[in-house]
């Protein structure tokens, strides 16, 4: 793990929908073990376990060992960063128009 | 055991003693990064603890379990101004300082026997925004965020 994750190794963390899942996932439910991560991606244990890595490298999971278990966290906190730095500064009505505006063409187009 | 357990880590660009001193006994530069909030204790294992809400009011209280500064300091919590997180009894609050480098790894965990949890489910809304505060005003002087809950979302 680097001593200091950047935010290039974060948003490259981000950029996979396995990975994606993965944080979603432990959103669900926080703490949960490899073997309970396999179950719910069609993957092998070590594509997993990589992709565990590298969120783990982004700083995005955080593990805690409970006694022979692994478990694994979200870390909610540099997407609060990202959230802060790309997202609370533009303004907010003006992305909730847009927001409102695409629902409703692609719902007429759908 | 049910057990409801949340996990922050965020890396900081200063010292171990800077940052323990921000998480402890520095209460003014406490209340900048944690929207008015400070907490109040000697920081000795034993010792009561308590926070301070921005009008005076206690929220929250307990008693400090271990303290190795600048390394590890551990908090027996419990929230006592709503009944229903008060009612969920004590909480315990893990907080790690590890170097890395440049910077120091803070690890907060939080952890309460019992799932789920509204104590946990409230706490961890806002630890985020409090380490992310504290990093910024560390590294740069300056905070990120002044209201905990900002456009309109205050409730």
């Amino acid at each position: 793990m680097p001593d200091q994750p950047d935010t290039d190794a974060l948003f490259k963390a981000l950029a996979d929908p396995s990975r994606r899942r993965l944080l979603d996932l432990l959103h669900e439910h926080d703490g949960r073990t490899l073997n309970d991560l396999c179950e719910h991606l069609d993957m092998t244990r070590q594509g997993v376990t990589q992709h565990l890595n590298q969120l783990e490298a982004a700083n995005l999971i955080a593990t805690m060992w409970r006694g022979r278990e692994k478990l694994h966290f979200l870390n909610p906190v540099p997407l609060q960063e990202i959230y802060e730095r790309w997202i609370a500064k533009f303004e907010k009505p003006r992305l909730k128009a847009l927001s409102d505006l695409k629902k409703k063409l692609e719902k007429s187009h759908g | 055991m049910a057990r409801s357990t949340f996990v922050y880590v965020t890396y900081i660009r200063t010292t171990p003693q800077k940052l323990w001193s921000a998480l402890t006994t520095d209460s003014q530069f406490m209340q900048q990064y944690w929207f008015g909030v400070h907490c109040e204790s000697q920081w000795k294992p034993g010792s009561p603890w308590k926070m301070v809400q921005r009008d005076g009011n206690i929220s929250d209280s307990g008693e400090i379990l271990e303290a190795d500064p600048p390394r590890r300091l551990v908090i027996r919590w419990q929230h006592q101004l709503m009944p229903a997180l008060k009612a969920e009894g004590e909480s315990r609050c893990t907080l790690e300082l590890e170097p890395s480098g440049p910077a120091v790894k803070l690890s907060i965990t939080h952890t309460i026997e019992r799932e789920p949890s509204v104590l946990i489910e409230k706490v961890s809304g806002g630890w985020p925004k409090i380490m992310s505060n504290l990093k910024s005003l560390l590294e740069t002087g300056s905070i990120v965020l002044d209201d905990a809950y900002p456009a309109g979302r205050k409730d």
